[in-house]
């Protein structure tokens, strides 16, 4: 399960030391803006952000205590669910009431916390079925039938990408019989497929063992050598200071840090976060 | 007991017209339950609609021909009324509406609002002569001894039988399509496939209105057969006879409910025959009556069942191995 991927194109990245590591700070090329977000549920404010931008072909982290409001901003951001109020962009297409499936053809897809893999689909149906521009999956196309060269062009892509990600062998198996860390790397390939611009991952590496997560990491920096901007969410300090290019920190629904990995380590506000407000609890970070 | 006139009996079953109807209600049922994961526990409804549909154009003075698109676009739109406001809901809503809407749209059938249009209890009758008058098959008797089907009967058959064929190969290129992937990506995870850029409540709401159709001839099937459409013709009974089908084939297996319908109507009938034969040789003393035949019937078909549901709950064509797939 090599990660090895093309040299990165990080010399035409924006440095991150060179941005403000102040909460809402503007970047030079957002691909993603969201501003004035809130999502409540009953007296609870899950989501209180004023202003996110999501650099483009970063590799942005979001950390913060549980129940922090990092899926449900996620949620929100994907279409998933609907905020009180807010505004946000996709490079610069509103996104305000646009269900969640068009949201991911607009190219920001997502993956669950949960694993979600189709179990009583073939891996290499799992991978098909993300397939865009399928004239088959019309009802018209389908009793046409003319949709068999794409899918040849398709299947081939979809091998290539799990060579790639090392389930090439179990492509005819049913991805309910994959283990956790298979089902993991498999969502992340299966969200490829639909040629995101923006993946956001919902903890990736959650309950996958240490020598697996080492190779998602490696896939996650290979999506950004592609071109492509990731945001995801995670738990592990070490695993962010490793990978990303900024992380944002979110604490009781609001954004209360936000620089690149070792600023935001340092943030006192960070720590207090994990330790200082909520001591007496497990931290996880 | 007369073994080999129940064994006969249960045959012509096997192969008869209530069996061809459905095994087509039950394809139908297969895309939205099978292959879509919805719970239509109204399919009933769409049977109804169909055949009222077919009846009510008939009686009208309109060609009976007609009825077909009649029925089926009644029955897609009931699939659109049904479908709207729930499929966008959890799976639990689909299945409280359709088992009411089943019960509604009969009790409309019977009411003397309704009156005009359905003759109210006494439903339409003989309605359907101009499907006799073009039958090709010769006046007599057809088959081997005492397996034997007239002309009228062999028809209705001949037709029912090519429509299950039809319907079957209508599936199979839909469900073999990227279109069929995507359905069955929903059954397994709605999330899923709104995720990856798919429009879950069409997509649901398509398999229904088609399942929905499917069901509608299923309904005309029986109408034709009997040249009587009558409310209570169609009770929620008939929606667990298509499940029971289902299952027995294999939900989400294509030929499932062709076998599962075959199977299930040549053991009712060997049932049915078996007690009575076996209540009039006195087998059982007082203890039963020929009256508590058709109950005991029933209460067997549930035991057989749930004996198929613990022994093989994939239904004679679904694998085992997925059925044991730990679906998360």
């Amino acid at each position: 399960m090599s990660a090895e991927m093309p040299p990165p194109a990080g010399a035409t990245r924006a440095d991150p030391a060179r941005i403000e590591p102040v909460p809402g700070v503007a970047k030079p090329d957002p691909i993603l803006i969201a501003t004035d977000l809130r999502r409540a549920f009953g007296g609870l404010k899950a989501v209180d952000v004023d202003r996110l931008e999501v650099q483009r072909g970063w590799i942005t982290s979001m950390i913060g205590p549980n129940g922090a409001g990092k899926t449900t901003l996620f949620n929100v951001l994907t279409g998933f669910d609907k905020p009180q109020e807010g505004h946000w962009h996709l490079n610069g297409g509103a996104l305000v009431g646009i269900p969640s499936f068009r949201v991911a053809r607009r190219g920001m897809v997502r993956t669950f916390q949960l694993t979600k893999s189709l179990a009583r689909l073939t891996v290499v149906e799992n991978m098909l079925v993300a397939a865009k521009d399928q004239t088959g999956e019309g009802f018209f196309g389908a009793l046409l039938g003319r949709w068999h060269a794409t899918e040849r062009r398709n299947e081939e892509r979809a091998m290539a990408s799990l060579e790639q990600f090392g389930l090439a062998h179990m492509a005819d198996q049913y991805a309910g019989s994959l283990s956790g860390g298979q089902r993991k790397l498999l969502e992340m390939a299966r969200a490829l497929m639909v040629e995101p611009e923006l993946v956001m991952l919902d903890e990736p590496t959650a309950g996958v063992n240490p020598a697996l997560t080492q190779s998602l990491l490696g896939h996650i920096t290979g999506l950004r050598d592609r071109g492509m901007s990731v945001v995801f969410i995670e738990h592990d300090m070490d695993v962010v200071q490793e990978i990303s290019d900024w992380v944002v920190c979110l604490s009781q629904g609001r954004i209360i840090a936000e620089g690149p990995p070792r600023v935001v380590a340092r943030n006192p506000a960070v720590i207090d976060a994990y330790l200082g407000t909520h001591h007496g609890e497990e931290p996880d970070g | 007991m007369d073994w080999l006139k129940i064994l006969i009996d249960a045959g012509r079953a096997a192969v008869g017209v209530p069996a061809a109807a459905y095994a087509l209600s039950s394809i139908g049922l297969n895309l939205q339950f099978g292959y879509t994961g919805l719970l239509n526990f109204g399919h009933v409804a769409f049977m109804l609609v169909g055949a009222y549909g077919m009846a009510i154009t008939a009686d009208a003075g309109a060609p009976l021909w007609l009825g077909i698109p009649v029925g089926i676009a009644a029955a897609a739109v009931l699939g659109l009324l049904l479908g709207i406001p729930t499929l966008r809901l959890r799976a639990d809503y689909l299945a409280i509406v359709t088992i009411a809407a089943g019960e509604i749209l009969r009790l409309l059938a019977r009411s003397s609002f309704a009156e005009p249009l359905t003759n109210g209890v006494f439903g339409i009758q003989a309605f359907a002569g101009a499907f006799y008058d073009i039958n090709p098959i010769p006046d007599g008797q057809y088959g081997i001894g005492r397996f034997r089907f007239d002309e009228r009967t062999l028809w209705v058959m001949l037709v029912a039988w090519t429509l299950v064929v039809l319907a079957a190969l209508l599936i199979r290129r839909l469900t073999r399509s990227p279109w069929g992937r995507v359905i069955r990506a929903i059954r397994e995870d709605e999330d899923a496939a709104r995720s990856l850029g798919k429009n879950v409540f069409s997509y649901k709401l398509q398999s229904l209105v088609i399942g929905g159709a499917v069901g509608a001839t299923a309904g005309m099937v029986l109408a034709i057969n009997q040249q009587n459409v009558a409310p209570d013709d169609w009770l929620p009974l008939l929606t667990f006879y298509s499940f029971t089908i289902v299952i027995i084939g294999g939900p989400g297996r294509l030929w499932g409910p062709v076998v599962g319908s075959v199977i299930f109507w040549f053991l009712f009938v060997l049932l049915d025959g078996f007690m009575n034969g076996a209540v009039a040789q006195g087998w059982f003393g007082d203890l039963l009556t020929s009256t508590d035949v058709g109950p005991i019937r029933f209460a067997l078909l549930g035991v057989a069942l749930m004996l198929l549901m613990i022994f093989r709950p994939q239904g004679i064509f679904g694998s085992r191995e997925e059925m044991l797939i730990d679906v998360r």
